[in-house]
């Protein structure tokens, strides 16, 4: 007959086998997969810096980075390869909230170097390997003329 | 009620209603900007700000229902005083205190712009000394108890690891996927595992009062639940390493673990429901039970089966980052842990003040108005994720090209929303109705049972 006692032992023996498991993949991800993958030696103080313009800013409030963020405003990982560093940084550099199709941006009217800087983070956010992140479309749109 | 010190829990309560209140606000404000209508506020109130502010509400909300739950079970389960109640007041104050400053700090740009961990580093430090007075108050007082119930061990078991799985959301990394990588191990570990076992003590502890099964077999089928989410939810982790620079092999290793996910919340589910079924006995207070009913339900639904619906490495490769999420999102937290917050308060008050106002209507309407509201909202949600899926990810249309197809489905949200929000309306005037608890309430709320006629 299944037993309080038999029932604790399946907490507490499965809790730590897949915590030990997770801990495990877990520091092998980190000291030698993800170093690869990311390219993280190409991670100059720029790239911080913009890191940090990026989080002050709290730009994931509305858009996503590696799919993750707030869903309303587009995805970035791949921006800079999509639209090219010069429209982002005039977005950045504008005194006016800029306004595709009515939703607002806020407006940063950042400088010069802090432009440059989140265009570095987002241009080393773009070179990771993201296991197909994000797809291809496969299905044919119709022809915009 | 039993000890005096159970009181303390009814100021977290009111907390936790009043920040719901305001959670609901702010989702309405991020509704407008959605269907466009934000210009006259967009400089004060942008989106990220009123997204902030909306989710971190959300967590400030449970956790003060979570302290309060445990503030009114353990001194009931360990039979004995709280060990301080003015420590306890000082604890809720500051609490709200930093909950406050948190919130209006997000309106002035001051926040970490990580998301769900927005609060920014000094307050990260204060929420950690206001925790452990918190956990100190519970541990001393189960430590000198007359008893330690496995339903106690198990609440205070996910409060203890919820507090040390707020540590590595503290570390600020260079890399963004090593970032991300450790600002899940707090909210996916919280959500998806310790926050299980807080709800599998709560859920337990209603049980046990509600339908007057016999504990030691309530108790024995919680360490199956526990065992299950943890099995499960911690190598489900990989579900969010997927595609943010981490090995392939995650997808793997997520998807089968994640994938087993459902089971917990199915385990619950039933676990409620044939406790409830076994009892063959009705408590009075109708309306708890059907918050505790209704949360299991939902939380299977809302947080097994829709998280189930995109979890897969090939179904989430195209969902990922979309609107699918914030559907799954919505009926987890309101099932799981909204549910629980709103049970357990259902439960404690009457007790705490000696009234019964569950004999009226208005507690039934507010159930039952605030779950089709929020069923009315995923739907919509559900429906502007998938096109959003098909139109922009796999036919390439531009953002907001889809965006603008889909805004119809945010006037049903916002219709459900207000729907939803009667319900809360309705439930918070019925909780400021109770009024404040008394020393001695006059008439005696027991836990005594109505025999079911047969």
């Amino acid at each position: 007959m299944f037993s309080k006692k038999n029932a604790q032992i399946f907490f507490f023996g499965g809790t730590f086998l897949s915590f030990a498991v997770f801990i495990g993949l877990s520091w092998h991800s980190i000291a030698y997969e993800i170093p690869k993958q990311t390219n993280s030696a190409a991670i100059t103080e720029d790239v911080v810096r913009g890191k940090r313009i990026w989080e002050k800013n709290n730009c994931m409030g509305c858009h996503t980075l590696l799919g993750e963020g707030a869903y309303y405003a587009p995805e970035l990982t791949k921006v800079i390869e999509r639209r090219g560093p010069e429209m982002i940084k005039s977005i950045l550099k504008s005194p006016t909230p800029w306004g595709p199709r009515g939703r607002l941006m806020v407006a940063y009217n950042m400088s010069e170097q802090d432009a440059n800087d989140v265009i570095a983070f987002l241009t080393w956010c773009g070179n990771i390997d993201l296991n197909g992140f994000p797809p291809k479309p496969v299905l044919s749109q119709p022809t915009k003329n | 009620m039993k000890y005096q010190s159970q009181k303390i829990a009814y100021l977290f309560f009111a907390l936790s209603v009043l920040l719901l209140v305001l959670q609901i606000i702010y989702g309405f404000i991020m509704g407008l900007g959605r269907l466009g209508y934000d210009e006259w506020f967009h400089d004060f109130i942008p989106f990220n700000t009123a997204r902030a502010t909306h989710t971190n509400l959300l967590v400030v909300w449970l956790l003060s229902g979570f302290m309060g739950a445990a503030y009114y079970i353990i001194p009931e389960e360990s039979q004995r005083e709280l060990v301080s109640v003015p420590l306890a007041k000082i604890q809720f104050y500051s609490f709200a205190l930093v909950g406050v400053v948190a919130v209006v700090g997000y309106h002035f740009n001051w926040w970490e712009g990580r998301k769900f961990l927005e609060i920014p580093r000094p307050l990260d430090y204060l929420v950690v000394i206001n925790v452990l007075t918190f956990l100190g108050l519970i541990l001393a007082t189960l430590y000198k108890g007359k008893q330690r119930t496995t339903t106690a061990m198990v609440l205070t078991m996910g409060l203890v690891f919820a507090a040390l799985l707020y540590l590595p959301g503290m570390v600020w990394f260079e890399s963004q996927t090593l970032d991300s990588y450790f600002r899940w191990w707090v909210v996916h570990l919280w959500v998806e595992g310790v926050w299980e076992l807080i709800m599998g003590g709560i859920l337990a502890y209603l049980l046990i009062k509600l339908t007057g099964v016999d504990r030691e077999v309530i108790e024995k089928w919680l360490y199956v639940i526990i065992g299950l989410t943890f099995i499960s939810g911690i190598l489900g982790t990989g579900h969010h390493y997927y595609f943010i620079g981490a090995p392939r092999y995650w997808l793997i290793i997520g998807g089968i673990f994640s994938a087993l996910e459902p089971l917990a919340f199915l385990g619950m589910a039933l676990f409620a429901f044939s406790m409830y079924r076994k009892g063959g006995k009705k408590h009075p207070n109708t309306i708890a039970l059907y918050w505790t009913l209704g949360c299991a339900i939902t939380s299977f639904a809302g947080a097994g089966l829709l998280g189930m619906a995109h979890t897969l490495p090939s179904v989430n490769l195209w969902t990922h980052g979309t609107l699918v999420t914030a559907m799954h999102g919505h009926l987890a937290f309101w099932g799981a842990y909204g549910m629980l917050v709103l049970a357990m308060i259902s439960y404690a008050m009457p007790m705490m003040t000696g009234r019964k106002l569950y004999q009226n209507s208005r507690g039934q309407i507010a159930f039952w108005t605030a779950n089709i509201g929020m069923i009315g909202m995923t739907t919509a949600l559900a429906a502007a994720g998938v096109a959003q899926v098909y139109l922009e990810r796999r036919m390439g249309m531009e953002f907001m090209d889809a965006q603008n197809e889909i805004s119809v489905h945010f006037l049903i949200m916002l219709a459900s929303a207000s729907l939803f929000a009667f319900g809360i309306v309705l439930y918070i005037i019925d909780f400021f109705k109770y009024g404040r608890p008394v020393d001695t309430p006059s008439q005696q709320v027991e836990d005594s049972f109505i025999a079911v006629s047969e």
